[in-house]
């Protein structure tokens, strides 16, 4: 197969260039049963109290949604292979993500071109793709058996448990492949596959909360099969020979497509755009808009609206649930204050929401840093734009976008909410007062994210994740870790109020938030007025 | 006189690296004006100077007679810049990004990006991302040259185009400063120089080694003889300002500095001159004889 000549060369390659990234996501992935199963063993010793954890949990048909069928016996193994379903989904995602970096990013950024003029074969590149997101797969599907069986599980519905997460990853992988076939621009392949597999998930969500006659769709999907497995009741282990099969004939496919297409092309003809700019491209705005635009539409239908109905819908089965449970209400008060036990659900998802629209902040404020290190502000910078001017049509994204976000997701946690007891009209202003109570931590840590990119131009990335990820270990784990007091009140979202609750809103706290996430911005914005671009 | 640039003593430094030491150009309105120098000599940074991109450590800076880094947005209106490698954002068409940048400029001349469209034969609505290296650059140019401004500031802007592109950009500035423009020219393509440039400058390690029109250039470097005499010459070589000459029977070779070409006519005209071949010196010597690291006089 001289078609397939340097493929061990090329795996070789994707190791070395994933050698921080692979190993990261393989070990978040393997760790994510582990930790809910030894958590869960905790909180629900018994048969009984599982079972009846799994009923209230069965009770919202938007957990269904997402988890699948409830297990036919309250097991361990049972609970946690479809409490931890999300995980089979985000297996799929970074297998579809994992190989499309691999192929039609290397493709477009003219790498691949390189490649194809040494002694590689013309399948080599897409075979050694997807052969590496595959084994990589197959290892997360072993550690997470190994997890799982030293949580005194049974072997056998251990690994058809791990079997099942690496056949989401190689499936979707396969699925990745055939979509970086299909376009030259690496982001419309990770929009179609992501949407198959979107598309996927809304189908076996459909067929299984819906029971009757639509129960068929539940069975429709690759990504059905992988939940259809039921490890540890019904262990369907030759629903793996389907999904290999099925693997095969994808790769296979997309090896297929490659074959006809010329290096560069896709078999869908690239998009043409208008010739023309629209009035509305005709200042620094007009062009933060069209750069930011897709991914505020992105988040407000993905945190705004998915999550904001989820976080509605299950807060009301959620109530029933703490209050059966002191320790689940324990960690839930940490996170959302002591209320009612809904308003404390509630409070504690859009707590969480603001963390992911934090990271939203962040990515669009360091938006102009990319613009920078890509050489893409000089022509705007030269063209009769002041550095201000340019800074504050991405920083108009950076700061109200989240808000904007943060708002829909308060309004529809709300409508939800609010039709589930019955009282929308008080709910929705509650709610959405709770979400957006959460913006001035939100704000503060762009605002940081602006101070590092005026100051320290090549270090603002590092700065804005780093300080995003300890105000999220703070959060979860810090008080589980009994730090002090001091150390917690590092992170700004220590000190927001709990909403929704009866007690009054202290202002002071969100001033003095407000007011440091305004310094720091400036202080960005000075630094930058003064300092070189374009630092590389 | 009235120049449009007008920089003195430029330095700048980024970290330990020595960007500019000291650097001199002074372009006059109306002129192209070469701005020539080997990889790493300081064009980009002195651009991006003038451009108010940079702040400079030292000396002055003067553009379209304001302060560069204070003005930058006044200024900027009344230039355009292509850079030498024109990246555009990958999901904005061609088009877009051209009427963009005119329109933060404070407009474009239709008529102008028209035409210019129709002979650089670009096709306006490509996305960022499907535009091959030279047709960027003329995504860049085009922006560029369909503005009505006073001062067009090009850091090697043909790099990628094709032979036929690149002779369009030459009409293209020529018709321009015919229109009164003051053009600054990086380049590393000779013929290019030779063709649209006035006067010249060229940098080398952030410093003015020589600057003048190409003329005055030329005067300074040697002139290649060739001559058939009657008789063998003597005395030739220890004539001043003769270079490597190489006798072969009646014939010699050799090169002599302008400011003694007569003198050594005079001695060649002594023994009966049958045959002369005089070659001006080639820009490419001039220009090499700067790039080569240790000066070769």
């Amino acid at each position: 197969m001289t078609s397939l000549t340097g493929t061990g060369t090329l795996v070789r390659l994707i190791l070395r260039r994933d050698r921080v990234l692979m190993p990261i996501w393989m070990l978040c992935m393997a760790l994510l049963p582990l930790g809910l199963a030894s958590g869960t063993a905790s909180l629900y010793p018994t048969d009984a109290g599982r079972q009846g954890y799994i009923d209230s949990l069965a009770a919202s048909p938007m957990l269904l949604l997402f988890y699948g069928q409830k297990p036919a016996e309250p097991s361990l193994g049972a609970l946690i292979f479809w409490r931890s379903a999300t995980g089979i989904v985000i297996m799929g995602l970074i297998g579809l993500l994992v190989v499309i970096r691999h192929t039609r990013v290397e493709e477009e950024a003219g790498r691949r071109e390189l490649l194809g003029s040494a002694v590689v074969g013309r399948h080599a590149p897409l075979a050694a793709a997807v052969l590496t997101v595959s084994g990589a797969s197959l290892v997360v599907g072993v550690l997470v058996a190994l997890g799982m069986i030293s949580q005194q599980t049974p072997a056998s519905g251990a690994f058809a448990m791990g079997f099942a997460w690496a056949f989401a990853g190689i499936l979707y992988a396969g699925i990745g492949a055939l979509a970086a076939q299909l376009t030259t621009g690496a982001g419309t392949a990770r929009g179609i596959a992501g949407a198959v597999l979107g598309l996927d998930f809304l189908l076996r969500g459909v067929g299984d909360v819906s029971g009757g006659g639509l129960t068929w769709l539940a069975w429709a999907t690759p990504l059905s099969w992988v939940y259809k497995v039921h490890a540890y009741t019904d262990d369907r282990w030759w629903l793996f020979a389907v999904c290999a099969a099925v693997a095969v004939v994808l790769a296979y496919a997309a090896l297929r497509l490659s074959a006809r297409r010329d290096l560069g092309a896709g078999l869908l003809p690239p998009r043409l755009g208008p010739a023309t700019a629209p009035a509305s491209l005709s200042s620094p705005f007009g062009l933060a808009w069209r750069l930011h635009r897709g991914s505020l539409i992105g988040w407000t239908i993905g945190l705004g609206v998915v999550g904001g109905v989820l976080f509605g819908g299950v807060a009301k089965t959620a109530s029933s649930l703490l209050e059966g449970n002191g320790q689940l209400t324990e960690i839930m008060e940490r996170i959302g204050g002591k209320s009612v036990a809904s308003d404390i659900f509630v409070g504690g998802s859009l707590g969480i929401g603001a963390i992911a629209v934090a990271a939203y902040g962040i990515s669009a404020a360091l938006r102009m840093r990319t613009e920078e290190a890509a050489l893409r502000s000089e022509p705007v910078l030269s063209a009769g734009v002041g550095r201000l001017r340019w800074a504050a049509g991405h920083l108009t994204f950076a700061l109200l976008g989240p808000t904007l976000v943060m708002a829909a997701t308060g309004l529809f946690a709300g409508l939800v909410y609010g039709s589930s007891t019955g009282e929308i009209g008080r709910q929705v202003p509650r709610v959405i007062g709770a979400a957006l109570v959460q913006m001035p931590a939100v704000w503060l840590l762009t605002g940081l994210t602006v101070a590092a990119y005026g100051l320290l131009p090549r270090l603002s990335p590092a700065v804005g994740w780093v300080a995003l990820s300890l105000c999220v270990l703070l959060g979860q784990v810090g008080a589980a870790l009994q730090l002090d007091q001091l150390v917690l009140d590092v992170s700004p979202f220590t000190h927001i109020p709990h909403l929704p609750g009866p007690a009054a809103v202290p202002a002071t706290p969100l001033l003095v938030l407000t007011a440091i996430a305004a310094a720091l911005t400036a202080a960005g914005l000075a630094a930058l007025r003064r300092r070189d671009i374009p630092v590389t | 006189m009235d120049n449009a640039i007008s920089v003195v003593g430029l330095t700048k430094s980024f970290g330990q690296a020595k960007a500019l030491d000291g650097l001199d150009l002074t372009v006059a309105r109306g002129e192209v004006h070469g701005f020539l120098g080997p990889n790493g000599a300081g064009k980009t940074t002195t651009i991006r100077i003038l451009l108010g991109l940079l702040r400079a450590d030292g000396g002055t800076a003067t553009l379209l007679g304001g302060d560069p880094w204070r003005d930058a947005v006044a200024l900027h209106r009344r230039l355009a810049y292509v850079p030498g490698d024109v990246t555009l954002w990958p999901n904005l068409s061609g088009g877009e990004v051209i009427d963009l940048l005119g329109r933060l400029r404070g407009g474009l001349n239709a008529a102008k990006r028209k035409d210019l469209l129709e002979r650089f034969d670009l096709d306006p609505k490509k996305k960022g991302r499907a535009y091959s290296k030279g047709n960027r650059q003329k995504v860049g140019l085009i922006a560029a040259l369909a503005s009505d401004v006073e001062l067009l500031l090009l850091d090697e802007p043909t790099s990628g185009l094709d032979p036929l592109m690149e002779e369009v950009f030459r009409q293209v500035v020529a018709e321009e400063t015919r229109n009164g423009r003051t053009v600054l020219l990086s380049s590393h393509i000779l013929s290019e120089v030779e063709a649209l440039c006035d006067r010249v400058s060229i940098i080398r390690q952030g410093r003015t080694v020589e600057t003048g029109t190409l003329a005055e250039l030329r005067h300074l470097t040697r002139t290649h003889i060739t001559a058939e005499l009657a008789t063998p010459p003597n005395g030739l070589a220890h004539l001043p300002g003769v270079h490597d000459l190489k006798t072969d029977g009646a014939t010699v070779r050799f090169q002599v500095d302008q400011a003694e070409l007569d003198a050594v006519l005079r001695q060649l005209t002594t023994h009966g001159v049958r045959g002369l071949v005089s070659q001006p010196p080639t820009l490419e010597e001039l220009f090499l004889r700067h790039y080569e690291t240790e000066p070769v006089r």
